[in-house]
């Protein structure tokens, strides 16, 4: 068991490596690219914990990654906070809104979880619009940040290298804290609470306080891609807030493989592509990523993880 | 010493009463067995008992303390644990994680964060329990591929890991291979030395073998209590039950 821990995270490190080398080796526009990737990867990881491990379906986490973003943004717009505060600021909003939505959804649990998810993050996002004076809407807003200071250096966030690193790092704090999540104590219950509620609470576990924190992680992560998104293009409108950010993690989820950790990032690298190559050649690429999704559904249901830990013969991590 | 006691607990579904007003005393040692037809309301009793279904009327105390109105699974922390009549496991993990589930819940019992767990105190114990059920061969196979009854079997170890004081178990010989019920009744023995034990069964030979009382349900209601000798010439038991 213990070597097996040692396997699993040299693994994933080494994934962690080969992105670091990554950015050595692609061309200007794949680094853009791969940043996003990164990002949105997070977003993802956060998803991840919610969907994959716990078995809850949420379609309300643009709510946590705007709260993350408009945390970050609005720091920095009317408080001028340097970007590492306005990070921390991002987090701390969005861990703030999952406590609450966590409070909200506690009790529901399937489609109803869904639908009420679904609500809130409307709720949010009409939020968004109302306090125009505060967000400035939907034509939102554009930052000047300043520049990362470190150790007597400074970063400037405009350097594509800089972006790229730092969401690196954001990467592989997430990967990396998902992966200690799961193989804890504590990820062992989300993955009984999704398996076998019942089972599970007359085992002796309190399964609406695990499913309540599995939504505040959940969301906190979702957060740090929102915050992160926002400082690295500079920019926090109404969108991140609409039901894209709330679709896109789920789709990155299931193409990746549900309850895999290094799911996420395989879904959403592909699906990014999939999206970046078919819109140069039509304007209706929704319709590739519907026949994609299709395909996943009907022929690969565990989703490219699931698939290549089948092959691998390899027990659920 | 009375471990557990039940006054007029009720439950309705609706028009049917499945149970009604039952009151029961369970002393602290007893192996218990509670039979009766089906429908009799046995297993919505004991399931009030371990807090699956809330009760219509009545009162529950365990170890003289109400717990009518606690969650099941602080009951399950103060020693009640119950198997369910249809197996209830996670088929998608192997028994290892199976039992490693509830060993876990003993060994952080202690209020605290618990980020880790030792090992080894973790290996231990799920070796105890999958040992104790003769199905620590088995323990890196997926739980759902086991026959079923196996997966009963397994459903117990679960129940043994978390150390009960009071071990509610529904009808665990059915779906058993006769050549497991004599190991099953071995093993209940062994752990009414340290848990009391209250079991529905519909396996005669095993509540005789077992039981020091016996308990007979009817239609929602205790038909008849004593000793196994006193039940099989009860002559309502016989009627209703025995007799067919
Ligand atoms: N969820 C429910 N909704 C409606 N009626 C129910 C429900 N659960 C049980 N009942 C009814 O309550 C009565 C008692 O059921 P229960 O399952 O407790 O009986 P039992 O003694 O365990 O039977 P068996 O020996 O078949 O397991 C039955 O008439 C049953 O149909
Ligand atoms: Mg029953």
């Amino acid at each position: 068991m213990r070597q097996a821990a040692f396997r699993s995270y040299a693994f994933h490190i080494a994934v962690i490596a080969a992105l670091f080398l990554l950015q050595y080796v692609l061309p200007a526009y794949h680094i853009g690219t791969f940043t996003r990737i990164m990002v949105y990867a997070v977003l993802a990881i956060g998803y991840n914990i919610l969907f994959g491990y716990t078995g809850l379906m949420s379609l309300g986490h643009a709510m946590f990654f705007a709260a993350g973003a408009y945390g970050a943004g609005l720091s920095v717009y009317w408080l001028g906070f340097g970007p590492i505060a306005a990070l921390l600021a991002g987090v701390a909003s969005a861990f703030v809104v999952s406590l609450l939505a966590g409070i909200v959804v506690l009790r529901v649990s399937g489609v109803a979880f869904l639908i009420v998810t679904l609500m809130l993050a409307q709720a949010a996002f009409l939020a968004t619009l109302y306090f125009n004076t505060i967000t400035l809407g939907d034509q939102g807003i554009v930052l000047s940040l300043r520049p990362i200071e470190m150790a007597g250096l400074s970063f400037a966030l405009s350097d594509p290298s800089v972006k790229y690193n730092v969401a690196l790092a954001a990467f592989a704090f997430a990967l990396l804290f998902s992966l200690w999540l799961l193989r804890s104590p504590f990820g062992r219950i989300l993955i009984a609470v999704r398996e076998n509620e019942a089972r599970t609470k007359l085992l002796g576990y309190n399964t609406f306080l695990y499913r309540f924190w599995a939504l505040v992680i959940s969301g906190t992560l979702s957060g740090l891609s929102g915050a992160l998104y926002c400082l690295l293009f500079a920019y926090v409108g109404a969108s991140f807030a609409s039901l894209q950010y709330s679709t896109l993690p789920l789709l990155y989820t299931l193409l990746g493989g549900t309850g895999v950790t290094l799911g996420p990032l395989a879904g959403t690298a592909i699906m990014y592509y999939l999206i970046d190559i078919s819109s140069s050649f039509t304007s209706s690429y929704m319709i590739i990523v519907g026949a994609a999704l299709l395909v996943i559904t009907l022929w690969f249901p565990e989703g490219i993880g699931g698939w290549v830990r089948r092959f691998l013969r390899r027990k659920p991590a | 010493m009375t471990l557990l006691e039940t006054r007029g607990l009720s439950r309705r579904y609706g028009g049917v009463t499945a149970v009604n007003d039952v009151s029961f005393r369970l002393e602290q040692g007893e192996i218990r067995s509670i039979i009766g037809p089906n429908g009799a309301g046995k297993t919505t009793f004991v399931s009030m008992i371990c807090g699956r279904i809330p009760p219509s009327g009545g009162a529950v105390f365990f170890e003289d303390h109400d717990i009518t109105n606690m969650s099941p699974w602080k009951r399950v922390m103060r020693g009640i644990v119950y198997t369910f009549q249809i197996t209830s496991i996670y088929p998608k993990l192997t028994l290892r994680e199976n039992v490693a589930l509830a060993v876990q819940r003993r060994l952080t019992a202690k209020p605290g964060l618990h980020l880790s767990l030792s090992p080894d105190a973790l290996d231990a114990a799920i070796d105890e329990a999958l040992s104790a059920v003769g199905l620590n061969n088995e323990a890196d196979r997926l739980a759902g591929v086991l026959p079923y009854g196996h997966q009963r079997l397994l459903e117990l170890a679960m129940g043994l890991a978390l150390k009960p004081s009071l071990l509610v178990l529904d009808e665990p010989t059915q779906g058993l291979a006769p050549g497991d019920i004599q190991p099953f009744c071995d093993l209940i023995r062994r752990t009414a030395k340290t848990s009391t034990i209250l079991f529905i069964e519909h396996n005669l030979k095993v509540v005789l073998d077992l039981a020091d009382r016996i308990t007979v349900m009817d239609r929602g209601a205790i038909l008849a209590e004593g000793t196994p000798a006193e039940i099989e010439r009860h002559p309502a038991v016989q009627q209703a039950y025995l007799g067919d």
